[in-house]
């Protein structure tokens, strides 16, 4: 049984009059006749199937109707037209620093945005200081809401959002939160929620993390599905080689040539830059360009050099 | 197995919406109590100051009140019963578009947040209905065990502002400029509910039955007939005050299970 099945999903908005006018306008212009309202479909035709352990990528530019799909996963809105089934219970990991409350303190907004995600009065309790340390508010929580500053704030949010232990997880850009400390600690604590083995579904524009993250990837562009499959490195590179060209690849034929056309392109670059990088080291002292190549290799492949090691011994 | 895990479940959930009801109201506590200087006292002192104008304007400038023995008591059962329900409906109104930012990400039960700010209207008016006795008392009110009686105008006032406050939100979502219109229609309320003239001035036995058109009224008319008048009140108006509960309530839940999920797509 899947745990996410959406067979054929239609979103759509209406816009024009009816959003920005009030109720006398709406009456007069619906006596004149001059009211219009336009639709706009977010999504169109969407159709995926996740298993359990799957960890979905959602692709696409701006516009794409990326966070509208997660809107009707998570049962926010209704589709119009298809139908998306859901086996188990829903936590979206998001990054909300607002609809805190400015004059609250720091522990009573933690209780009410927690009460607000779903969970009970016990869970709150026994998991409070949990939230407070990994937040690094523990001298704030009797601090009002408002001395907080804007970093202080979304460490919080996220804090309380990622203790969340549900069927399926909904990541919407949560990865770029706080400082650089932060966001890796957040990173850290985000995958070792995935290892949990639950089904995910990740959002972001950073290309190289949905690859490292994600087994199954679901293309849109303009709310129409482009791709969606579970071939993770074909369909990354083509939509790296898209952004690049803005060519929207109309068949999988077309994705395939993408996809080369992206090999094609890294590979030169990567000639280019290795000839560049050659050329630069001729022109320093060589025991200084030897000394700075070992310690680039410490620091990003240490790997490498332990295996020159063993190759020695 | 797979009942049990069900059951857990949805009593998880009860729970949560338990919690998240608490959270709430005590947020609209705060929010009403914590942040002015005078805090509770104002709920206290500010139905006094309206009732102390109230009188002075009556009874001084416009003669009345000199036949009629309870007449601080007449203004001023009037008086807290239509606070309450601007209160309650007027917070009411803005109680789901307040919280757009959150009902755009997270799916939890809307009308939560509606009955939340019905608690407080709901506590602050016992507030005032305390002081009311107290001037009930001054005004040599007898009172009897029948007094018992206005709970049940008051808890059926309740639920119709819970079933009004849901119309009121859900229009509010799609129609900004709703709450000045209701403020138009709050005064003109406030003018045919009898809060300092009597009904019985007007000769047309007709226009006497058209008052019972405005639930507020009825609530009011309960009231006085058992306070003032140590009556029960005509089975007529028993009927009526439960009729306009039930009545706005089913309105109310019809518009939210039919919206539920519109009225993200106007926030």
């Amino acid at each position: 049984m899947s745990v996410i099945e959406c067979n054929d999903v239609s979103i759509r908005y209406i816009t024009g009059d009816l959003k920005a006018i009030g109720l006398k306008e709406f009456v007069v212009r619906k006596l004149t006749g001059n009211y219009h309202v336009e639709e706009f479909w977010a999504d169109r035709h969407i159709s995926f199937k996740l298993e359990k352990g799957d960890m979905l990528g959602i692709i696409g530019s701006n516009g794409a109707g990326k966070s509208t799909i997660l809107k009707a996963i998570s049962q926010i809105l209704l589709p119009v037209e298809g139908s998306i089934k859901v086996n188990g219970t829903i936590a979206a990991l998001l990054e909300l620093t607002s609809g805190f409350d400015e004059d609250m303190t720091v522990k009573e907004n933690a209780y009410l945005r927690g009460a607000m995600l779903g969970y009970t009065r016990d869970f709150m309790d026994e998991r409070y200081e949990e939230i407070i340390q990994f937040a690094e508010l523990e001298k704030f929580e009797d601090y009002q809401f408002k001395q907080l500053s804007s970093g202080m704030r979304s460490r919080l949010a996220f804090s309380i959002a990622c203790l969340v232990d549900p069927d399926v997880l909904i990541l919407d850009e949560v990865l770029s939160v706080g400082d650089g400390a932060f966001r890796e600690k957040s990173g850290n604590k985000m995958r070792e929620i995935l290892k949990k083995g639950i089904t995910a579904i990740l959002v972001s524009h950073s290309i190289s993390q949905v690859r490292e993250l994600c087994d199954k990837i679901l293309w849109l562009d303009h709310g129409k599905q482009i791709a969606f499959g579970s071939d993770v490195e074909r369909l990354c590179n083509a939509y790296e080689e898209f952004l690049q060209t803005q060519k929207v690849p109309q068949s999988e034929a077309e994705i395939d040539k993408l996809a080369a056309d992206f090999k094609i392109r890294k590979e030169k670059e990567i000639k280019e830059q290795t000839s560049e990088l050659r050329k630069m080291m001729g022109t320093v002292p060589e025991d200084e360009a030897y000394r700075a190549a070992i310690g680039f290799l410490k620091e990003k492949y240490p790997e490498t050099l332990r295996d020159i090691d063993k190759l020695r011994d | 197995m797979k009942i049990s895990t069900k059951i857990k479940k949805k009593i998880r959930t009860a729970k949560s919406y338990k919690f998240l009801f608490e959270e709430l109201v005590q947020r609209d506590f705060n929010q009403k109590y914590k942040r002015t200087i005078l805090g509770m006292a104002w709920s206290i002192l500010s139905p006094l100051l309206h009732l102390l104008v109230m009188k002075v304007v009556f009874t001084q400038f416009f003669g009345r009140g000199k036949n009629s023995l309870y007449y601080t008591t007449y203004l001023f059962s009037g008086n807290i019963i239509m606070s309450f329900y601007k209160e309650a409906t007027k917070n009411g109104m803005s109680s789901l578009f307040k919280e757009r930012r959150i009902l755009q990400k997270i799916n939890v039960p809307k009308y939560l947040f509606l009955l939340s700010k019905n608690v407080s209207a709901f506590v602050n008016f016992l507030l005032t209905l305390v002081v009311f006795f107290v001037f009930c008392f001054f005004d040599k009110i007898h009172f009897g065990p029948h007094m018992i009686l206005i709970i049940y105008p008051i808890s059926t006032l309740l639920v119709m502002n819970i079933g009004i406050g849901m119309i009121l939100s859900a229009l509010y979502v799609f129609f900004r400029d709703i709450q000045y219109l209701y403020d138009v229609f709050l005064t003109l309320l406030g003018y045919l509910s009898a809060i300092f003239y009597h009904v019985e001035d007007f000769n047309n036995i007709m226009v006497q039955r058209a008052f019972l058109l405005n639930p507020v009224y009825v609530v009011i008319k309960y009231i006085r007939t058992v306070v003032i008048d140590c009556q029960i009140p005509s089975l007529e108006c028993h009927v009526l005050c439960a009729f306009y509960a039930l009545f706005y309530l089913s309105i109310g839940l019809w518009i939210y299970k039919r919206y539920n999920h519109e009225f993200v797509y106007y926030l």
